[in-house]
């Protein structure tokens, strides 16, 4: 299964719900491409919901770390919501759990968006 | 469980990649490991495709990559080689340093080591070879039966 985002906007924020494979070449363009689109439109507020995401490997997961510096450089946040067990144990055995700022509860996650 | 053993030569592509993942998948389930068990080996296996493609062959259309699985009662074995250089192994960064988390590549050995029960890395000259061991019965003498 192919990657797929599509994104909407709450209270200033822009919700990605991202769904399928973020791997090596299509799903982490995809991904890439995504972030990149919203940070030239001056959409700085980004939260990526992986509910959907069945599958990620290390260059997922280095698209992610890439998101996240890259929309914290030009001065905004990016945030996870719904991780997937397989996707919350990959965060955990490389440490980046604590560099994301992880959410369960969508609302709960824009509010928390200074 | 039936003993097995199978070898493929695959192109240097994105799509053997994907190809060795879901192999692996396949013949992980059928040896009888279970769920999580099945994506750690086939991601595992992923993996060291990955590097074997991009890092070894660098997608150079003249190199293969060779992929066996042996599958004895005890132990799921899968060797991936490439045509490469050879991987540096003092060049692989630690991807649990504080330095190196925000990297954005670097954890696909470490990935591996994490996943499977035995890892063996043998660069040389004309490339690399990674082994890695999956013991049928977990690496805790957990027993757990395999489907007939």
């Amino acid at each position: 299964m192919t990657m797929k985002t599509s994104t909407r906007q709450v209270d200033g924020v822009s919700i990605v719900d991202c769904s399928g494979r973020i791997t090596l070449g299509e799903g982490s363009v995809i991904l890439r491409d995504t972030v990149r689109d919203l940070l030239s439109k001056g959409q700085k507020k980004i939260l990526l919901n992986l509910g959907e995401v069945s599958y990620i490997d290390s260059s997922g997961i280095g698209e992610l770390v890439s998101a996240f510096t890259t929309v914290r450089n030009q001065g905004g946040e990016l945030k996870l919501l719904n991780l997937t067990k397989k996707v919350h144990d990959l965060l955990q055995i490389t440490k980046l759990y604590t560099v994301f700022d992880v959410r369960d509860d969508e609302a709960g996650a824009v509010k928390a968006f200074s | 469980m039936t003993e097995l053993r199978v070898s493929y030569t695959l192109d240097s592509t994105l799509e053997t990649v994907d190809s060795a993942e879901q192999t692996a998948s396949r013949i992980a389930a059928e040896t009888g490991f279970d769920e999580d068990q099945v994506m750690q080996i086939s991601m595992a296996v992923r993996e060291a495709a990955v590097n074997a493609v991009l890092h070894g062959n660098a997608y150079d259309p003249d190199k293969k990559v060779k992929l066996d699985f042996e599958r004895t009662s005890n132990d799921l074995v899968i060797t991936i080689r490439d045509q490469g250089k050879g991987l540096d192994l003092n060049k692989i960064p630690d991807p649990l340093a504080p330095e190196n988390l925000l990297k954005t590549s670097g954890r696909g050995i470490f990935l591996i080591r994490s996943f499977m029960d035995e890892v063996q890395i043998s660069p040389s000259q004309t490339g690399t070879e990674i082994k890695l061991v999956k013991h049928v019965h977990g690496p805790s003498g957990d027993v757990k039966e395999a489907s007939q």
